[in-house]
C-alpha cells in the first residue's frame, strides 16, 4: 500500500519540480511567479466559460492520452497523434461536405466515425509497418506527421477550400462553414463546453474496460510484457501490435473530428503547421498520458490539469505578457522530469517492499521501464 | 518542364541541394555519433531550435555572425549536458524524453522570441565563400565551391568523423560502448563518460545545424525547423550508422527539396501542388526505412541503458 502511494506520489513530485522550473522562467522573464499561478488558475477556472474552455481544450488530450497509453501498453510507442489527428479531421470534414442534410442525429455520429476510421488509418500504417517490416514506429508515426500536415495544406489550399474564398480572392486556406447538423450540441448554455467532452471521457473509460476487461485488452498487454511469452501461448503478435497502433490512431482521429465540429468556426483552417489546428494536442497527449501513469482513467484528470495549463497561459499572456509558449515549454519539461523519476520511482519501491528492484513481474504494472528498446 | 532540363537550371539546383543539405548533415552526423555510443537523441529537433534562436539574437543584437556561431555552439552543448543527465544518470527512457527536449526547444525558444524580439527582424547571413581556383571551374565550381562556411564545415565534418569513429581510440570506445557495453566496462572503459560525450557531441552539431539553418535564412520563427531535426534522425537509420551514406541521404534531401523549389519558382507545378512535393522528404523516409528495416542492424545497446550487473 505504502509502496503504491509512493508509487503515484513520484511522477507528482517529479511534475511539480518541472512547475518550480516553470516559476524560476517567470521570474527571470520579470514576472512574479505568484501572480502567474494566479493568472494561469483564473484563467482556467476563473468562470464557468473558461471551466469550460478547460474541459473543451482536455478533450484532445484525453483522447490522445488514452490512445498513447494503450499503444504503450503493448509495448509501442506513439508520436503519430497530430498526424491522426489531421487525418480524422479530414475524413470527417468530407463527410460532412458529402452528406451536409443527414439529421444531426445521423450525421454527427457519422462525422464521428469518419474521424476514427481516419485515425485509424493513419495509426494502422506505421502498425502494419512495425509489425511486419519491422519500421521503427517513432520514426514512421513522426514522418506520418509531417507527411499528414502536408496533405492538410494542400486539401486546404485547393480540393477543399471554401469557394467563399476563391470569390473573394482572399484564399485563406479553410473548408467552408460545414453544416450545423455535424455540430456538436452545447452542453451549457453561452459557454463552448460542448457533447465531445463526453465522448471524449467515455471512450477513455471504454479504453480502460477494453485493455483490462477484454480478451483484446489482455493480448494487447500480453505482447507487451513479453512477445515471445505471447507467442508461445498462440497470440499473433503482429497483429495485436497492428491493432494497438490502430486503436491508438482511431482515438486520435476521433479528437480531430471532435476539433473541427466543436469549434466556433465549424471548419478545418490551417495556418501551415500541424499545431495550428491541432494545437499541439498530439504532443500534448503524450503528456498527459504519461503524468496519468499510462493509464486510460488517470489520463481523463490529467488531461484536465494540463487543459488547464494550456486555457490558462492564454490569461498569463493577457495580463502578464509572458507569452503563452511558457505552457509547452513546461510540457516539454514535466515530460523530461516524469520520464527521468521513473526509475527512481521503481528504486523506491524496491526499497520499501524490501525485495531486489528490476523484478519482472513488477514490470506489467509499471510500463515506463518496459518499452521499446528499453532493457529487459 | 523543358526549360528545366537546361544546364543553368541544373546547376542551380545542385548548389542549393548541397545548401539545403547542410542542416540535414551536420544534425545527422552528430545523431550518428551519439547513436554509435547507444543513445537515441529524439530531441534533436528541439536542440537545434534553441541553437537557432540563441544565434539569431547573438547576431540581431551584436552584428557578429562569430558570436552568434559560438551562442549556437554552447547552447547545443548546455542541451548536450542536459540530454547526458537524463539519459545517464536517471536513465530516461530515451525515446520519450527526447519528444520532451523536442516539445521544451519548441516552446522555450518560442517563448524567448515572442518575448525578446517579438516581430521577426531579418539578420546578417553567412556570407558566400569562393574556394579560389575550384569556384572558377565551369559547372561544378558553382554548383560545389561557391557556399557559406557552414556548408564546407560540414562535408569536412564527414572524413572527420569517420576517421574519429574509425580510427581513434576514443571512436572506437564509442563504438564498443554502442555495441557491448558490458564487455566495454569489463575492459575498464567508463560507459558513462564515453557516452557523455558522445552525446555531447551530437547535441552541439545539432545546434550547429541549427546555426546553420537560421544564418542561411536570415530571419527567426517560430518552430523554425519545422521537423528538420526528426528527419535527421532518420537519415541515421536511413543512413545505416555510416557517415558517408548519411551525407548521401543528407544530398539526397537537399536535392529533392532544392528541386521541389526550382519546379515552383518556375511555375512548372501550380502553387498548391507544393505542399504535395513537400510531402516528399518524409514520404522518402517511410520508403526508405521499409526498405532498409531488415537488412541493416543498428548499434546492439541502441536505446539501452547501462546497469552494472
Amino acid at each position: 500500500m505504502l509502496s503504491k502511494i509512493v508509487g503515484s506520489a513520484v511522477p507528482v513530485l517529479a511534475a511539480l519540480a518541472a512547475f518550480l522550473v516553470g516559476a524560476v522562467m517567470l521570474l527571470v522573464l520579470g514576472a512574479s511567479p505568484l501572480d502567474g499561478l494566479k493568472a494561469i488558475l483564473d484563467g482556467a477556472f476563473g468562470s464557468g466559460e473558461r471551466l469550460a474552455a478547460t474541459a473543451v481544450k482536455a478533450t484532445p488530450l484525453i483522447l490522445v492520452g488514452a490512445g498513447i497509453s494503450i499503444a504503450f501498453r503493448a509495448r509501442v510507442i506513439n508520436i503519430g497523434g497530430e498526424g491522426q489527428i489531421i487525418a480524422g479531421a479530414l475524413l470527417a470534414t468530407v463527410v460532412a461536405l458529402a452528406l451536409p442534410d443527414l439529421p444531426s442525429v445521423v450525421l454527427i455520429p457519422l462525422v464521428l466515425m469518419g474521424g476514427a476510421i481516419g485515425g485509424t488509418i493513419l495509426g494502422a500504417i506505421p502498425g502494419v509497418l512495425k509489425a511486419y517490416a519491422s519500421v521503427n514506429e517513432i520514426l514512421s508515426t513522426i514522418m506520418l506527421n509531417l507527411v499528414m500536415v502536408q496533405f492538410m495544406n494542400f486539401l486546404l489550399r485547393g480540393p477543399l477550400i471554401d469557394p467563399l474564398e476563391i470569390a473573394a480572392g482572399t484564399r485563406i486556406p479553410q473548408t467552408q462553414r460545414l453544416s450545423d447538423n455535424a455540430a456538436l450540441p452545447t452542453l451549457v448554455e453561452g459557454t463552448r463546453l460542448h457533447l465531445g467532452v463526453v465522448v471524449a471521457v467515455v471512450a477513455a473509460v471504454i479504453a480502460y474496460i477494453v485493455l483490462w476487461r477484454m480478451p483484446l485488452g489482455f493480448r494487447l498487454r500480453a505482447v507487451g510484457h513479453s512477445p515471445e511469452a505471447a507467442r508461445a501461448a498462440g497470440i499473433n503478435v503482429e497483429r495485436n501490435i497492428t491493432y494497438a497502433l490502430a486503436i491508438s490512431g482511431m482515438l486520435g482521429g476521433l479528437a480531430g473530428a471532435i476539433l473541427v465540429f466543436g469549434s466556433e468556426g465549424q471548419r478545418m483552417i490551417t495556418d501551415g503547421s500541424a499545431a495550428g489546428f491541432t494545437g499541439a494536442a498530439g504532443f500534448n497527449g503524450i503528456v498527459a498520458a504519461l503524468f496519468g501513469g499510462l493509464h486510460p482513467l488517470w489520463t481523463i484528470p490529467s488531461a484536465f490539469l494540463f487543459g488547464a495549463l494550456l486555457t490558462g497561459a492564454t490569461q498569463l499572456q493577457r495580463v502578464l505578457q509572458i507569452p503563452a509558449a511558457l505552457a509547452v515549454a513546461l510540457n516539454g519539461l514535466v515530460v523530461i522530469f516524469v520520464i527521468s523519476s521513473a526509475r527512481f520511482r521503481s528504486y523506491i519501491q524496491s526499497i520499501i517492499e524490501k525485495r531486489p528492484s528490476n523484478r519482472a513481474s513488477e514490470d506489467l504494472e509499471r510500463p515506463y521501464s518496459k518499452i521499446p528498446g528499453v532493457d529487459t | 518542364m523543358s526549360d528545366f532540363f537546361t544546364l543553368t537550371v541544373l546547376v542551380a539546383v545542385v548548389g542549393s541541394g548541397v545548401r539545403l543539405a547542410t542542416p540535414y548533415l551536420l544534425a545527422g552526423l552528430g545523431e550518428t555519433v551519439g547513436q554509435k555510443s547507444g543513445v537515441l537523441n529524439l530531441g534533436i529537433d528541439g536542440v537545434m531550435q534553441l541553437s537557432a534562436f540563441s544565434a539569431y539574437f547573438v547576431v540581431l543584437k551584436t552584428d557578429n555572425l562569430m558570436l552568434g556561431v559560438l551562442a549556437g555552439l554552447a547552447v547545443g552543448a548546455v542541451m548536450g549536458v542536459f540530454y547526458g543527465v537524463i539519459t545517464i544518470v536517471f536513465k530516461a527512457t530515451q525515446g520519450i524524453s527526447g519528444i520532451g527536449i523536442f516539445i521544451f526547444g519548441l516552446g522555450f525558444s518560442d517563448l524567448l522570441f515572442q518575448r525578446l524580439v517579438g516581430t521577426p527582424k531579418p539578420i546578417r547571413q553567412l556570407p558566400t565563400i569562393e574556394i579560389p581556383f575550384l569556384s572558377e571551374l565551369p559547372v561544378v565550381g558553382e554548383a560545389l565551391f561557391q557556399h557559406n562556411p557552414l556548408t564546407y564545415v560540414a562535408f569536412i565534418l564527414v572524413p572527420v568523423t569517420i576517421l574519429f569513429l574509425g580510427k581513434t581510440t576514443f571512436g572506437l570506445n564509442i563504438r564498443a560502448v554502442g555495441e557491448n557495453p558490458h564487455a566495454a566496462d569489463s575492459l575498464g572503459v567508463s560507459v558513462e563518460r564515453t557516452r557523455y560525450v558522445a552525446i555531447l557531441i551530437g547535441n552541439t552539431m545539432a545546434g550547429l545545424a541549427g546555426v546553420a539553418l537560421v544564418l542561411e535564412l536570415g530571419i527567426f520563427q517560430p518552430n523554425l525547423t519545422q521537423g528538420l531535426g526528426f528527419i535527421a534522425v532518420a537519415l541515421v537509420y536511413f543512413g545505416s550508422w555510416r557517415p558517408s551514406h548519411v551525407m548521401a541521404g543528407a544530398l539526397l534531401y537537399g536535392l529533392v527539396n532544392a528541386t521541389v523549389l526550382q519546379l515552383k519558382a518556375r511555375n512548372i507545378i501550380p502553387l498548391s501542388f507544393s505542399e504535395l512535393a513537400a510531402m516528399a522528404p518524409a514520404v522518402l523516409t517511410i520508403v526508405a526505412l521499409v526498405i532498409l528495416a531488415q537488412r541493416v542492424k543498428g548499434p546492439a545497446a541502441l536505446t539501452k541503458p547501462f546497469i552494472r550487473h
